[in-house]
């Protein structure tokens, strides 16, 4: 009979987060920032029909980096949890602070239980009624979560952008020159055009529904 | 709550209405008790084509047998951008099919990254009046008018539904309610191919006038409490209310030449 190596759970751990993380460095990045209407979030993603940023509810949107089947299942099941909460109790009682609980909760598990970690990083923000009530919720393939103020970055090469972005951040910034921000930050020597990238936004002055995505020739003319 | 997530093999897809089930949620459209119940029905709606659209029109009374159970009630709903429902029949059960059809509609966008067709919308809206029958012949019947602007095809287009779920398209105009007969006439002899906007509006007033003028359990509109029906337009720029101001200022007009033309009583 042979015996099982012994491999410490340390080791274990850590051969995940490594894997997890190789996966993700292999995509391309995203970076949302508060700008003076509300939210904008900003993904390197040359395909217009596979999205990485997504509408979850009418004050919610949800972005993700890495594999794109793993992150697209996650966000369908925030639309259902939204939508599930909002039919059992009010539209008003859907918030962001919880979802991303449960989008913790949910890549935790998978991260200590099952073989493969999902190798995805995930953004779940919520515009307030008010610049200072925008919630941002960056939540890590093992369940890590983190409440982000101003800006984040998503993604493999998130250092080297977020240090970009913090000489270029503020939030009282128009819609276009918070665009080209978050361009230039992502780009760094390259050149990004309408092409490359994917742009959504939560609009404080949009009725119900404040997710709206910016395409086509509205973002070459705000670029 | 926990995160929904599911096997491939029962995941329940973009319908709203399998999800809840699934999830066990509150049952979107749960069987009434047997018997027959004294509830709130809503009444009369139509929808009227025009140039560049279509218009959605309902009173504001809702009865209890002889009795008033509501006088302001709406029963004209936006059900996303591009469509709108009318509703005559119980009111409980009816208000509650539109929320669930409005979240199936978002749900589906949201879901799957675009809308659904028209036909789609109409086509759902008829399944969940089928799943209804079973109350409808208990007196429950929810009988909903559907109307939206197909952007595909550049037109307002308009359905009628029957209890069994049969689903009908209309050329011009389509009536529902107790007071639909009278309002159906009324827009027979009033209407034009190619009307605008502001014709139909003052049609559509017109009609629901003589709908209460003849039905009881339709509402007249209410100048002492400034109530008047919900009219709304669905064009290339979405759906959009009438403001009362309008309403009142046209039936003004309406009440205006009816007074002088006299009424036979």
């Amino acid at each position: 009979m042979t015996t099982p190596f012994y491999v410490s759970p340390e080791q274990v751990m850590k051969d995940r987060a490594d894997y997890a993380r190789k996966g993700i460095a292999r995509g391309r990045s995203l970076v949302a920032m508060s700008y003076a209407e509300g939210i904008v979030i900003v993904a390197e993603n040359p395909s217009n029909t596979l999205h990485k940023v997504s509408e979850i509810y009418d004050r919610i949107a949800f972005a993700g980096v890495g594999r794109y089947n793993e992150f697209d299942q996650l966000r369908i099941a925030g639309v259902r949890h939204a939508d599930m909460k909002g039919f059992s109790y009010s539209r008003e009682d859907v918030d962001a602070r919880s979802l991303a609980n449960q989008y913790a909760q949910s890549l935790g598990h998978t991260f200590t239980n099952e073989m493969k970690p999902m190798e995805v990083e995930i953004l779940v923000a919520e515009i307030g009624d008010d610049a200072v009530d925008d919630q941002m919720f960056h939540i890590l393939y093992d369940g890590t979560v983190g409440d982000e103020q101003g800006f984040t970055v998503l993604g493999g090469d998130a250092g080297a952008i977020a240090e970009r972005m913090d000489t270029e951040f503020s939030a009282d910034r128009s819609l276009g020159e918070a665009i080209v921000a978050a361009r230039e930050a992502l780009a760094d020597d390259r050149e990004l055009t309408a092409d490359d990238l994917e742009v959504a936004v939560l609009e404080r002055s949009n009725e119900r529904r404040t997710f709206r995505r910016i395409e086509g020739d509205e973002l070459t003319a705000l670029l | 709550m926990s995160l929904p997530t599911f096997d491939a093999s029962d995941d329940p897809g973009p319908s709203f209405a399998h999800l809840v089930r699934q999830s066990r949620g509150p049952d979107p459209l749960p069987q009434q008790a047997s018997g027959e119940l004294d509830v709130p029905h809503g009444t009369t709606c139509v929808a009227i084509k025009f140039d560049g659209g279509v218009l959605v029109a309902g009173d504001r009374r809702a009865t209890s047998g002889n009795l008033i159970s509501h006088r302001a009630i709406e029963k004209v709903f936006a059900t996303d951008k591009w469509s709108a429902i009318a509703i005559a029949g119980a009111a409980g059960p009816a208000i509650e099919m539109v929320r669930l059809f409005q979240l199936q509609l978002e749900h589906y966008e949201k879901v799957e990254g675009k809308s659904l067709t028209l036909n789609g919308k109409a086509n759902q809206l008829s399944q969940m009046i089928k799943q209804h029958l079973p109350a409808a012949m208990r007196g429950m019947a929810v009988v909903p008018l559907f109307a939206g602007f197909d952007r595909k095809r550049d037109v307002g287009r308009l359905f009628q539904f029957d209890i069994t779920g049969g689903r009908y398209e209309e050329r011009e105009f389509g009536v529902t309610g107790s007071g639909s007969l009278h309002a159906g006439s009324a827009i027979k002899l009033g209407y034009r191919p190619g009307m605008d906007r502001d014709e139909v509006v003052t049609l559509a007033l017109s009609s629901l006038y003589h709908a209460a003028d003849e039905d009881s359990a339709t509402g007249l509109p209410d100048f002492i409490r400034k109530i008047f029906p919900i009219v709304a337009t669905i064009s290339a720029d979405g759906f959009e209310r009438v403001e009362d101001d309008e309403l009142e200022a046209k039936y003004d007009v309406i009440i205006e030449g009816i007074k002088e033309r006299g009424t036979p009583a």
